[in-house]
């Protein structure tokens, strides 16, 4: 089971410069455990106290999984993730 | 330095008239790696506020897949203050997340929606350190010109 993951460029500096990596698991939250088993220290940047962060923003298949299931949303092989954070300020 | 030409200031400036007293806010794109500002993308404030703006998510992920494809990066990511200075807030130094744009602010606080100047200035914030950088605007047919 293979998922492509799109990173931005904030967070390549987890990812040795790759612009997309692949990872895997049934649900996003599984996948971003994934993610840090190989890439330490991306979780916490995506994550703040078992949330999504507010300003990160994660799309599963073109869809802001904010209107999909969230950190449970469901995974299958060959669905794109993408990782892009909030362009906001004050 | 960010080097603009002038139909992209102005384009900025507008906008931000325009929105005022709600921030206005886009993105100028360009070739990824070349820092030329090319082509002006107006967004949304999705949060309509005069104290804050936020690109809407699904148009930000349109925005994205968009540059992605013509392999072009955010050379300025701009918006407007409508009743501070142009200079970045707390919230926009801990919110910046793209180390290699230039972030432009536009104060609106004098003029508003009518004709008059405004503050137009530009900034690197890069791990909450901000860098005050020259704007400097060029005409479009002279660059072309000053090449040959």
């Amino acid at each position: 089971m293979a998922i492509e993951v799109r990173i931005p460029t904030i967070l390549r500096t987890y990812t040795d410069g790759e612009k997309s990596v692949t990872g895997e698991g049934a649900t996003l939250s599984a996948l971003i455990d994934d993610l840090e088993s190989s890439h330490s220290g991306i979780k916490d940047r995506l994550l703040d106290g078992g949330d999504l962060r507010r300003f990160v923003n994660v799309y599963v298949n073109d869809e802001d999984v904010r209107f999909l299931g969230g950190l449970e949303t469901e995974l299958k092989d060959g669905d794109q993730v993408v990782v892009l954070p909030a362009v906001a300020g004050g | 330095m960010l080097r603009l030409d002038r139909a992209t200031y102005d384009g900025i400036v507008a906008h931000a008239k325009r929105d005022h007293p709600v921030e206005a806010c886009g993105v100028v794109a360009g070739p990824a790696g070349s820092d030329r500002a090319e082509r002006l993308v107006e967004m949304v404030n999705a949060a309509g506020s005069p104290t804050f703006y936020e690109f809407d998510t699904t148009d930000l992920f349109q925005l994205y897949k968009q540059m992605d494809a013509d392999d072009e990066e955010p050379v300025v990511v701009y918006h407007s203050h409508t009743a501070t200075e142009a200079y970045p807030s707390r919230t926009d130094i801990g919110l910046a997340m793209e180390p290699n744009a230039h972030y432009v602010l536009v104060s609106t606080r004098e003029h508003g929606n009518n004709d008059g100047p405004v503050e137009f200035r530009s900034y690197r914030i890069v791990d909450g350190e901000v860098t005050e950088e020259q704007v400097e605007l060029v005409d479009g047919s002279s660059t072309t010109r000053s090449t040959a």
